[in-house]
């Protein structure tokens, strides 16, 4: 045999100076180290989801509580005035971040349960299982989502659980797409085929060796995906098929007092009432981008070096 | 003082992880004469590469230079602007990478590449740069030398492609150039080819190198001092015959005499596993001819031959991943089914497989108790406490200890790496392991310490293991039975005295003769049997 380096050993190779950390310790030091940007972007976000989940106990008025004066200006009863019914805008505005954003956030989730799951089937699969879904998916993203979703929303009625699945479904072929792209990677690499000599089921494979290892585009996408059918529906309402009265919603918001916008000559605060909705909207896509864009660089692997 | 190309003095480099600063090159110094060869040796994380580049006055992103001066042909890059520094690269120094594959553009014709710094830098015009890459590519012993610069880089091989870099690389008439590891990557009879092609090179046009390398017999066929560092240090700087033949320090003679492990006899027992007269096909290719193989129990059996010999689709058949077209599998006499999925949790249990690249066979976002747990949950039904206690056990016996529990193998360094996968197959207790280039992607000293562990476990458990591997001196030190391979066939098998002992089948004769020795005169009286 022969003599090695007194010193030699395999646990003091050059990795002795990784300190131990746990999974808290790295989402600490993570977040430690998040830009402004994406700190803003996350406190907007909790803003609204207090907002949401409160909404009865915040909002000074019911949300179709009618008052006697329709088109109120901004006082001290009514903040922001109310509405061409008469019913407060600042409540609605409340109950608008619970129905808009909770519907928005059921879609998003519902559409990534299903195309995530039938991504990652399609690329473990590979067969004629991974043809006629990828073809089907195919089809629904030829006819144009927005008109697509009318024409359906038409046939089935607007309830909001039309709605949700609706949507979701036409957005799954988006997701489908992303995951079935970024799995198809991950499946080739050996610690799936080491999983698979194991014995293991597709269901482990899916969830422990792929699911974690895709994450970050999937959590990206999610909240781009996220402002998109939330702008969808916003867009839907406006057109009077989305979410239907007296459910408060901003996007019907925006349709039913823009026309105050002409009486903004007379009081601009009356003017600045429609847009009260629409920033709402604005502000939330801003701040999830913010969010995402963060979580990108992070998960990029570019190094930040201090200067 | 014309005479001295470069001189580095002092150097510091340190390199941004962990949220910490970390010295890399801890003040070397380095002189290198007009002509003269380097060759700069250690083991990954010794700074050799960083030195290497740093010598061209490059920093990899997340590092940066401290302290230090490194002066060529009198201009300090040290101090030089990254616009001022382009002037030098690609045109006084240049660069060969080790992977020639991943640092082609896949979009251009080679010619174009070779010779577009040449150009770009106006050292000589386009037609005549061509012409000048065509008589490099002659010289560099590349077939098709004319036309062969008109091949994209995915039409030609790898040890084609590792030439054509070295052409690109001395096309602008550098006075220095890096080579970062060129052969390694390559099977043992192109790099002799590589070798060959660029020590000639070098040689003819009076260049200047820095041959960075973890293989001691491959850098004393190439340079004319050897430089060894450790830990971003220097340990000793000598010319080559004298650094071969009376190395000082006890780290440099511990790494000269790493090839050196040997392996006793093992009583012969009855055979585990037999694969009798196997062919497969990967579709309607057919990779695997009448392969018969037998693992007797409690023994090492290695396959060697160069990648495209089907030693790796043996593997993929005993495990199940690829079904044979023809014959048998047969596990302790009883016939193991051919599909994966048609094979039982015990017999899946039995053949456990430890990859090349630990880094792939591992999922990066388990952690090492994750990683090691699941067989032990999967296969033995253990949960709670009774795991947690025989992963820890299950670390000491691979000499790690219960610091590494929580790490990531992103926090482990390629020999750990190794050592939690062999941790994950002996989870599994089973009979036979199938290591399948376990090895290659390490440290020599790295190695070595895989290799006697396996070893340790072997006479520990009573293991068999299949070796797939293509180096030779691996073979040499653990295997007890040896099979060659070539072309999906096996060409002779048997014992490892029988097959190392001449007469030698004439690929056998091959790929012995084309291994490397620690002799600075091998390569040049290297006579290589001709194949037919």
């Amino acid at each position: 045999m022969t003599q090695t380096p007194q010193n030699y050993s395999a646990a003091n190779e050059k990795t002795a100076f990784v300190s131990e950390r746990s999974r808290w310790d790295r989402v600490k030091l993570t977040l430690g180290k998040s830009p402004w940007t994406a700190r803003f972007g996350m406190i907007v976000i909790l803003f609204y989801v207090i907002l949401g989940l409160f909404a009865p106990w915040i909002a000074p008025y019911g949300e179709a509580e009618v008052f006697a004066v329709p088109f109120a200006p901004w006082d001290a009863t009514h903040v922001f005035g109310t509405d061409q019914i008469g019913r407060d805008i600042l409540s609605r505005l409340i109950y608008g971040a619970r129905n808009t954003v909770g519907i928005a956030l059921a879609t998003t989730l519902l559409s990534f349960i299903i195309g995530g799951g039938l991504g990652l089937v399609a690329a473990i699969n590979r067969s004629y299982l991974d043809q006629l879904l990828s073809r089907g998916v195919d089809v629904l993203m030829a006819i144009p989502s927005l008109i697509f979703a009318l024409v359906l929303l038409s046939i089935f009625g607007s309830s909001a659980i039309n709605l949700i699945m609706i949507i979701a479904v036409l957005d799954a072929t988006r997701v489908f797409r992303l995951t079935r792209s970024v799995a198809v990677n991950v499946v080739v690499m050996e610690y799936v085929e080491a999983a698979r000599l194991r014995g293991e089921g597709l269901g482990w494979v899916m969830r422990r060796e792929i699911l974690p290892n895709i994450m970050p585009p999937l959590i990206a996408e999610f909240g781009l995906r996220f402002c998109f059918v939330f702008l969808t529906i916003a867009a839907l309402s406006f057109l009077g098929v989305g979410i239907q009265p007296p459910t408060a919603d901003w996007g019907s918001m925006v349709r039913e007092n823009a026309s105050l916008f002409q009486f903004a000559q007379y009081d601009i605060k009356a003017g600045l009432t429609p847009l009260l909705p629409a920033s709402a909207i604005a502000l939330l896509t801003v701040a999830v981008n913010f969010v995402v864009d963060w979580f990108l660089h992070h998960t990029s692997g570019i190094k930040d070096t201090p200067k | 003082m014309n005479d001295i190309l470069l001189d580095i003095k002092g150097l510091k480099i340190q390199g941004w992880s962990d949220e910490k600063w970390h010295p890399i090159i801890k003040g070397v110094d380095l002189t290198l004469r007009r002509g003269q060869v380097m060759g700069l040796i250690g083991e990954s994380g010794a700074g050799k590469s960083t030195l290497g580049l740093a010598a061209m006055g490059f920093t990899q992103p997340g590092c940066q230079i401290t302290d230090g001066s490194i002066v060529f042909d009198g201009v300090d890059l040290a101090k030089l602007s990254d616009a001022e520094k382009r002037k030098y690269w690609g045109n006084r120094m240049t660069y060969v990478a080790q992977s020639a594959a991943a640092s082609f553009n896949p979009a251009h014709r080679l010619i174009d590449q070779t010779v577009a710094s040449t150009v770009r830098f106006g050292i000589s015009a386009e037609a005549e740069a061509k012409a000048d890459a065509r008589t490099l590519y002659g010289a560099l012993n590349l077939p098709h030398a004319h036309t062969i610069g008109d091949r994209y880089p995915h039409q030609v091989s790898g040890g084609q492609l590792q030439r054509v870099m070295t052409a690109m690389a001395m096309s602008p008439r550098p006075d220095l150039i890096i080579f970062d590891e060129p052969t390694t990557a390559l099977d043992v009879t192109t790099q002799v080819e590589v070798l060959r092609a660029m020590r000639k090179i070098v040689e003819e046009f009076n260049t200047a190198a820095i041959y960075i390398t973890h293989d001691l017999a491959v850098v004393a066929q190439m340079a004319d001092v050897i430089k060894v560092l450790r830990y971003g240090q220097e340990v000793e700087e000598a010319d080559t015959r004298t650094m071969l033949a009376a190395p000082k320090e006890d780290y440099t003679k511990s790494l000269w005499s790493v090839r050196a492990l040997q392996k006793e006899e093992r009583p012969k027992q009855d055979n585990i596993l037999s694969v009798k007269n196997v062919s497969a096909s990967y579709g309607k290719v057919p990779v695997l001819h009448n392969v018969s193989i037998d693992v007797p129990r409690g023994s090492t059996v290695s396959v060697v031959g160069e990648s495209g010999s089907g030693k790796s689709t043996v593997a993929r058949v005993i495990t199940g991943l690829l079904p044979q077209r023809d014959g048998v599998v047969e596990y302790q006499g009883m016939s193991l089914p051919a599909k994966l999925n048609d094979r039982n949790k015990d017999q899946k249990k039995r053949i456990q497989m430890i990859y090349q690249m630990a880094d792939t066979a591992m999922n990066p976002r388990q952690t090492v108790r994750e990683i090691i747990g699941r067989p032990l949950e999967f296969y033995l039904g253990l949960t709670g406490r009774e795991k947690e206690e025989r992963v820890r056990e299950l670390l000491s016996m691979i000499e790690l200890d219960d610091r590494f529990i929580d790490r990531l193998p992103s926090e482990l360094s390629g020999g750990q790496k190794q050592r939690i996968c062999i941790a994950r197959a002996l989870a599994a207790e089973p009979e036979l392991i199938i290591c399948d280039e376990v090895t290659s992607a390490l440290d020599q000293i790295v190695q070595e310490g895989i290799l006697k562990l396996l070893m340790r476990l072997q006479t520990e458990l009573n293991l068999s293991y299949l070796f797939i591997t293509h180096d030779i001196s691996t073979v040499r030190a653990i295997s007890d039975h040896v099979v060659v391979m070539q072309l999906g066939r096996v060409v002779e098998q048997g014992t490892k005295d029988a097959v190392f002992q001449p007469p030698h089948d004439p690929y056998t004769d091959l790929l012995l003769s084309s291994v490397p020795e620690m002799d600075p005169d091998w390569l040049t009286n290297l006579k290589l049997p001709e194949l037919t």
